[in-house]
């Protein structure tokens, strides 16, 4: 019998910690123990995202729970002795609230994870997601046995029951779906997940995929099962190469062990998966488009109906979900509906996972019940603002979201209370911004980005997106006139009701938001060709003051050469040659030179 | 490996969950004094008898941990046992060969060796 390891040292292996250094710390552990002797004592153990991707790489030492955060390949030597050997916890290492600054040792004791509630996330960072024993050990397919030994419209009825909707961003419920892809008629179906996650910020499928692949090959089995279909794709994007290759991994150890395949669990249920790669075109997300882009066509909507429940892959009926919402499926067969409908809200039920990231401390994942505000999640989960400057603005949903204000802070979200505000859940990005931010360079970055992965098959999105941008530019740049507001307002609203897909119906979210909470800055720009927050380029200016000692530093720190000045005396900037970038100002060191 | 049916499922699960009980903190302790004066006095040999003997009678539940010197230093090796709801004992002098006992008395069966007994806390 192989020797109980006394300790698991997990470490987290998802894209966050392993562009930190986790896959140094890997092999680096592994060698130490086998110096001391004790390879078979401590077990190294690499998992999945484990969400505070800021503190990256994450090291935790099981039985006590220790977190370890910003481990560095140097740090493992005093890991294993003073640990792993003594028993003894490295307080340098531990993680600091960044709002108390104290130390705190348990993983379950961390603010960032008090609050949040991990159901879609439950195994992500526990479990080696490439190991299909650890899967299990973890109760996972008990919700795919389950649900065999039910009628399929059984569990079209259980999902209806625990309420879940869409987590790509619609928000349809996803049981009526299933439903009307099983009433479709045709003697083949598919299955199809969205895993072309595309949004800025936005990360909390590619954690899944990387750290639990066998939850949504589960949540995958268990649709094709209720919908009647033996054939599912998972779109995944290219950009993803650690969650394909787990995802491989993962669909031939389920083959092998009759989880996938012909007569699943002994049954009848016949069920088999293909990845197809995406090659990371924001409009494939569309699912029109994605389906589209498997059939081996360029990546194009097309007007619905006929919706794909009807006539999807290949003119057959299709059913296609988000990755987090298959993520929620499993546990939501194994443990029955009433679970996930007592969490959340009246019309959101169950939890949500959204990627904190910008100007917040706790950069990372955070899944936590609908219903909870703002407030909480950018303050308690996030640690607040970062470098001590202030919040001015929330961004959620993407490209095709908005962005909320201060004043909606304590807006309790759910799917109705995001799009009342202006934004959209979408698939749960959240940028937050601090006063920094120029709200105007924040509509025209979204604008950029929506305009450049337009597909161009519609006038409205294809033209619109393009003169929108134009228009931002100009203001950005100081030349904006008066009728440039309501210009982008008319053309936002033919651009949203003349669009033949999302893509464009909702491209001009982030400008109309901003023009309804900040249209003071937009104003700003235009009337006083100013820029509240400082930060587009070509409104603001360097000038050296009298505080100047004339010790030369800017001098040396511009790349443009714009200063000049002899020692000891003060130094000027000349405005025509200088680039603006900030760089004098950050290395005076006598806080002489003002930015206007 | 194939799997049949939610009884094979249920199998793995519990073989899994058993590997993995050192993934979180048990009550039910036996802890190691591993400072620099218990690893001179034999320590070392000591976990290894502890671990060979929670593997073999396959104990789930229980965590094997080391601590640091708590100044008894003439007495070490030390080991200490702890049982939900019961005051920790502490063992002095403790040889591998004693381990056996330990376990199979105390740990399992929550008699204390008492002729090994230095501290009650």
């Amino acid at each position: 019998m192989e020797k109980l390891a006394r300790a698991h040292v997990l470490v987290c292996g998802g894209t966050g910690c392993s562009s930190s250094g986790s896959k140094i710390i890997i092999p680096a552990l592994r060698e130490k123990l086998q110096a001391k002797g004790m390879e078979d004592e401590v077990r190294v153990v690499e998992t999945g995202c484990h969400g505070l991707c800021e503190m990256g790489p994450l090291v935790i030492v099981y039985p006590e729970g220790v977190f370890y955060v910003r481990v560095k390949p140097e740090d493992v030597d005093e890991i294993v002795e003073t640990h792993l050997v003594k028993g003894r916890t490295i307080t340098r290492l531990l993680y600091r609230e960044a709002t108390t600054l104290e130390t705190v040792p348990g993983y379950d004791k961390i603010a960032f994870y008090k609050k949040q509630k991990r159901y879609a996330l439950a195994n992500c960072g526990h479990i080696n997601p490439e190991s299909l024993e650890e899967y299990i050990g973890a109760d996972g397919y008990e919700g795919l046995a389950k649900a065999l030994d039910m009628t399929p419209e059984a569990v079209i009825e259980e999902i209806k029951a625990s309420g879940l909707r869409g987590r790509g961003g619609g928000g349809f419920p996803t049981g009526l779906k299933w439903q009307f892809t099983r009433a479709a008629s045709g003697d083949k179906k598919y299955v199809i997940c969205n895993a072309d996650e595309g949004d800025p910020g936005a990360f909390m499928d590619r954690s899944v995929l990387e750290g639990d692949p066998h939850r949504i090959i589960e949540g995958m089995a268990v649709c094709g099962y209720a919908i009647g279909s033996d054939e599912g794709y998972i779109y995944c994007r290219a950009e993803y190469p650690l969650a394909i290759k787990r995802l491989r991994n993962a669909i031939a150890q389920a083959r092998e062990a009759g989880l996938l395949g012909e007569g699943i669990l002994s049954g009848k249920f016949n069920f088999d998966l293909h990845i197809k790669e995406g090659a990371g075109a924001f409009v494939c997300g569309e699912e029109t488009a994605l389906m589209a882009s498997i059939e081996g066509r360029r990546g194009m909507p097309r007007p619905r109906p006929p919706f794909p429940a009807n006539s999807g892959l290949w003119g057959k009926p299709t059913n296609i979900n988000n990755v987090e919402t298959f993520a929620n499926v499993p546990s939501i067969m194994r443990d029955g509906a009433g679970y996930f409908a007592s969490q959340g809200t009246e019309t959101s039920k169950g939890t949500k996972v959204f990627a904190l990231t910008g100007k917040i401390n706790n950069t990372g994942l955070a899944e936590v019940p609908m219903g909870i505000t703002m407030r909480e999640i950018i303050y308690e989960i996030g640690g607040g603002i970062s470098d001590g400057r202030n919040f001015k603005a929330v961004q959620i949903g993407g490209p095709s979201g908005g962005c909320l204000p201060e004043s909606l802070l304590d807006l309790p979200i759910d799917y109705e209370s995001l799009t009342r505000a202006g934004a959209m859940m979408g698939s749960g990005g959240l940028v937050v911004m601090d006063e920094t931010t120029c709200m105007v360079d924040v509509a025209r970055y979204f604008l950029n980005f929506t305009q450049d992965e337009s597909c161009g098959k519609c006038t409205p999105c294809r033209e619109g997106t393009k003169r929108m941008l134009e228009i931002l530019n100009r203001i950005c740049e100081g030349m904006g006139k008066e009728e440039d507001i309501p210009l982008l307002e008319n053309l936002a609203k033919s651009i949203k009701g003349a669009s033949l897909c999302a893509l464009g119906q909702t491209a001009p979210n982030p400008v109309l938001s901003t023009l309804s909470f900040f249209r003071d800055e937009y104003e700003a720009h235009i009337r006083e060709h100013r820029c509240p927050a400082g930060a587009c380029a070509a409104l603001i200016g360097y000038t050296i003051t009298d505080k100047c000692r004339g010790c030369g530093l800017c001098k040396k720190a511009c790349p443009a050469g714009a200063i000049s000045g002899e020692t000891k005396n003060v130094h000027v900037i000349d405005k025509k040659t200088c680039v603006r970038c900030g760089e004098c100002q950050a290395k005076c060191p006598f806080n002489a030179i003002d930015k206007s | 490996m194939n799997i049949k049916n939610l009884a094979d499922l249920r199998r793995i699960k519990e073989q899994v969950k058993s590997e993995t009980s050192s993934r979180r903190e048990n009550e039910t302790q036996i802890i190691v004094g591993m400072g620099t004066c218990g690893i001179a006095a034999g320590a070392r040999a000591v976990m290894m008898a502890v671990l060979d003997e929670v593997t073999k009678r396959s104990l789930r539940n229980v965590s094997v941990m080391q601590t640091g010197c708590i100044g008894m230093c003439q007495k070490e090796p030390l080991v200490d046992v702890v049982r939900p709801g019961e005051p920790r004992i502490t063992y002095g002098n403790v040889k591998p060969e004693d381990i056996p006992r330990i376990v199979s008395d105390h740990l399992v069966n929550g008699r204390v060796v008492s002729d090994l007994v230095v501290a009650r806390l």
